[in-house]
């Protein structure tokens, strides 16, 4: 062990509730149970359990629901019999087209820019805690703060399909079906948040403390 | 702290560990309003706040009210050719189940309606009893579910997808905003102030047995 180091609680054979934020000391345990926190009952843990696995697992899911996510209809305008499929581009240049330029933008940035950069930064912090990268770790933990705290505001078309949904009911003249590659984009939302809870931001700084030398 | 001996480490409840970088530090009484950070990774650790549990009592019953409101009323109008049509929260998640997208439509309601009303009940129930001086039932369970609530609970972005929304219909029809949508941003309002004025710290400390 490097006595230069700061010391960390899974050094000091300490385990933070993930519930309470207490923290207890860790003692070997009979393989299959688990260790409960004593003050509010929650399962102890000294990582997040299977985080890499499970992180990989649904990010690599949401890759493959990105897709139909973007290429099916979120929605049709059926005006007159005819209809008219919107994905969650044309919508963005729908609203250029009517010169809603700020809506435009939030639904572009929210939409497009969000989940794209959400799932870059999941598959590069999955990928540096992998080969235990040391590189700006302080860094890597502001990412995945971000990561984590921005991915909600993705949801904004899916609540604007509800609303359109009800509003819309002109019979013959104008009714709005939702499509397809609303439910892909809500699940692509919901997998990733789930991704990014599941990743340890711990597991960034285990790299600078030798934990497999020992 | 001007403490000579400092407590062994087997005094687990006397340190903190960093939930993003898992450094340990020793806790040290804050004064009101003070904040402590992690010195190596920046996040914050923990916080002291004023009667912590009489504001966050008083403006999370201000957002039961604002909820309520937000959610009896219509949200919006909608008024083309002689039609109208008025539409709330809970029209449109019915709306997207009676077209058959009963996934979208529960993920709608869990969202805008369950887990924020489920948030705001979550905590009157744990502060209102603990205001009264008496430890509520079930206490660390009911209050562990608050930050499994949090990010589902998408008030304000529900309320960017009605403006959306909004911005879509103009040019074609006439659009008038409902008693709903002010309490909607009133509600969003309150529920800020509510997270902001929680201490979550301070209410598990109840939860120690004796000290």
């Amino acid at each position: 062990m490097n006595p230069g180091l700061p010391v960390t609680a899974v050094r000091a054979a300490l385990a933070r509730c993930h519930a309470c934020h207490r923290l207890s000391r860790m003692k070997p345990l009979p393989p299959g149970s688990h260790a409960h926190c004593p003050r509010c009952g929650a399962v102890l843990h000294l990582r997040k359990p299977d985080s890499l696995a499970r992180a990989w697992a649904l990010t690599l899911a949401a890759y493959i629901l990105y897709v139909p996510a973007n290429t099916l209809p979120i929605m049709t305008v059926v005006s007159m019999g005819h209809g008219e499929p919107d994905t969650i581009l044309s919508g963005v240049r729908a609203l250029i087209a009517g010169g809603l330029w700020p809506l435009a933008l939030l639904v572009f940035f929210a939409s497009v820019v969000v989940p794209v950069l959400k799932l870059f930064a999941l598959t590069y912090l999955l990928v540096s805690v992998w080969r235990k990268s040391r590189w700006r770790p302080r860094e890597r933990t502001v990412l995945y703060r971000v990561t984590e705290a921005v991915g909600r505001w993705s949801m904004i078309d899916v609540f604007m399909i509800s609303i359109l949904v009800a509003l819309v009911k002109l019979g013959s003249i104008a009714t709005i079906e939702p499509g397809a590659g609303a439910l892909a984009f809500a699940a692509v939302v919901i997998v990733t948040m789930f991704a990014a809870m599941s990743f340890d931001p711990r597991l960034i700084w285990d790299a600078l403390e030798n934990l497999d030398e020992r | 702290m001007s403490d000579p001996n400092p407590s062994p480490l087997s005094a687990a409840d006397a340190l903190i560990a960093c939930h993003d970088c898992d450094l340990l530090y020793r806790k040290r009484p804050l004064r009101e309003g003070e904040k402590a950070r992690c010195a190596r990774c920046g996040a914050l650790l923990y916080t002291r706040k004023p009667n912590s549990i009489e504001r966050t009592l008083t403006l999370a019953l201000a957002a039961l009210i604002l909820f309520a409101l937000a959610n009896v009323y219509p949200l919006l109008d909608f008024q083309f050719q002689g039609r109208a049509q008025q539409s709330s929260v809970l029209s449109g998640v019915r709306e997207l189940y009676a077209q058959g997208m009963w996934t979208l439509a529960a993920v709608v309601f869990v969202a805008s309606i369950l887990a924020p009303l489920l948030k705001i009940l979550t905590l009157l129930y744990v502060l209102l009893p603990l205001h009264f001086g008496c430890r509520p039932w079930w206490m660390a369970q009911v209050f562990r579910w608050i930050e499994t609530l949090h990010p589902w609970a998408m008030t304000e972005v529900y309320l960017l997808g009605v403006l959306v929304a909004f911005g879509k219909l103009s040019n074609i029809a006439t659009i008038v905003p409902g008693v709903a949508l002010y309490s909607f941003a009133a509600l969003i309002v309150a529920m800020a102030a509510t997270d902001a004025a929680l201490e979550p710290e301070a209410i598990w400390e109840r939860l120690e047995p004796c000290r």
